[in-house]
């Protein structure tokens, strides 16, 4: 079943001829979902190349596409309680635009000298951890710092006041 | 409902009366193969049955599937059938984050068709439970997945969640991988 781009032949002249992809044998628009991807584009890029440049300049647009949920999406500073009055700030959502959550971990602690590190969540996202409450100056320091890749209005932040309470009655119990 | 590789298995020519039986079944069931029956079922044409697991049925015409059926249930098309001729199926659209799990098999969820990049049809032409349909993807052209709705289309729509379709034939399952000549 390698080939069965020809298969309709003759015999059903009005059969819509679909092309298959020759590794994957899915049609190629879905290769990306078979797991050989990088072999399926070079087979159709051979074999089809009018179906390539339909398939795979459109890269160019979904980079498009990229930047549009780019705009959509927000960075999120949450400042959660730790213990009573100390907090820590959590940082989510940066790597949508282009930053390194590891590098900026780094960074961030060396700006406020203090503990920070890149943790991944259950979700298995990835999110910046800093020791204290430093919502604010983490806000103006990634637009002083990043200002290019991230746009003002995109940046969120959010206090923990449920949590708080949340704890505190936790405390009292 | 083909999730594991199919073994090539013994194939037998049908009847040329059931064929002509198998012939108006299909049309019955599906009227948008109408205008094409003569090129997707030549009278001539010698029709073999292959049988699967699960005592499902699949019919081909010179090593060409056609379309498969379980043994207590109406005739499904291949998907190779459904590419020829898209238009013979009532359609319905997933978002493309379902892509990937239909076509490992998972069952079809009715927030992939609910959510902006799914498409359902309006409520004049909306489609019962029982009823047959092909499942294309956002930004695709190709149908991945076809079968048999658990759930009409209002229902999803007002529930928004749950199973939709659990036993589907979707692209790169057994029975699309299988080899037939």
């Amino acid at each position: 079943m390698a080939e069965v781009a020809d298969s309709p032949g003759p015999l059903e002249p009005q059969a819509r001829h679909v092309v298959y992809c020759g590794v994957c044998t899915l049609p190629p628009e879905y290769c990306e979902f078979g797991g050989t991807a990088k072999k399926c584009e070079e087979w159709l890029e051979a074999k089809q190349p009018d179906l390539w440049n339909k398939l795979y300049s459109e890269a160019a647009q979904t980079e498009a596409r990229d930047a549009e949920r780019k705009a959509a999406s927000k960075i999120q500073i949450k400042r959660v309680e730790r213990n009573k009055r100390k907090h820590v700030t959590v940082i989510i959502g940066l790597e949508v635009f282009g930053l390194e959550n590891k590098k900026l971990a780094k960074d961030l602690g060396k700006k406020f000298a203090t503990g920070s590190s890149m943790t991944r969540s259950a979700a298995g996202t990835e999110e910046i951890t800093v020791q204290g409450d430093v919502s604010e100056d983490v806000r103006e320091w990634l637009l002083e710092v990043h200002g290019d890749k991230v746009p003002r209005g995109n940046i969120e932040l959010i206090e923990d006041k449920k949590k708080k309470k949340a704890d505190a009655a936790a405390g009292i119990v | 409902m083909f999730k594991k590789e199919i073994p090539t298995s013994n194939r037998s020519k049908v009847k040329s009366s059931v064929q002509r039986g198998l012939r108006q079944r299909l049309l019955e069931a599906y009227p948008g193969f109408e205008p094409y029956i003569e090129e997707i079922m030549p009278k001539k044409g010698s029709l073999e049955a292959v049988k699967l697991p699960d005592r499902v049925t699949l019919y081909t015409i010179d090593s060409i599937p056609l379309f498969f059926q379980p043994i207590d249930g109406p005739p499904i098309p291949h998907l190779k059938l459904i590419h020829q001729f898209p238009s013979a199926l009532p359609t319905i659209q997933i978002d493309r984050g379902a892509i990937r799990f239909v076509l490992s098999g998972a069952a079809l969820m009715a927030p992939g068709l609910t959510s902006p990049g799914g498409r359902l049809p309006e409520k004049e032409n909306a489609l019962e439970a029982g009823q047959i349909v092909a499942i294309k993807a956002e930004g695709k052209e190709e149908v991945c997945l076809v079968g048999t709705l658990k759930v009409g289309t209002e229902e999803m729509k007002s529930k928004g969640k749950g199973v939709v379709m659990d036993e589907g034939h979707y692209l790169g399952d057994g029975l699309w991988n299988m080899q037939l000549d």
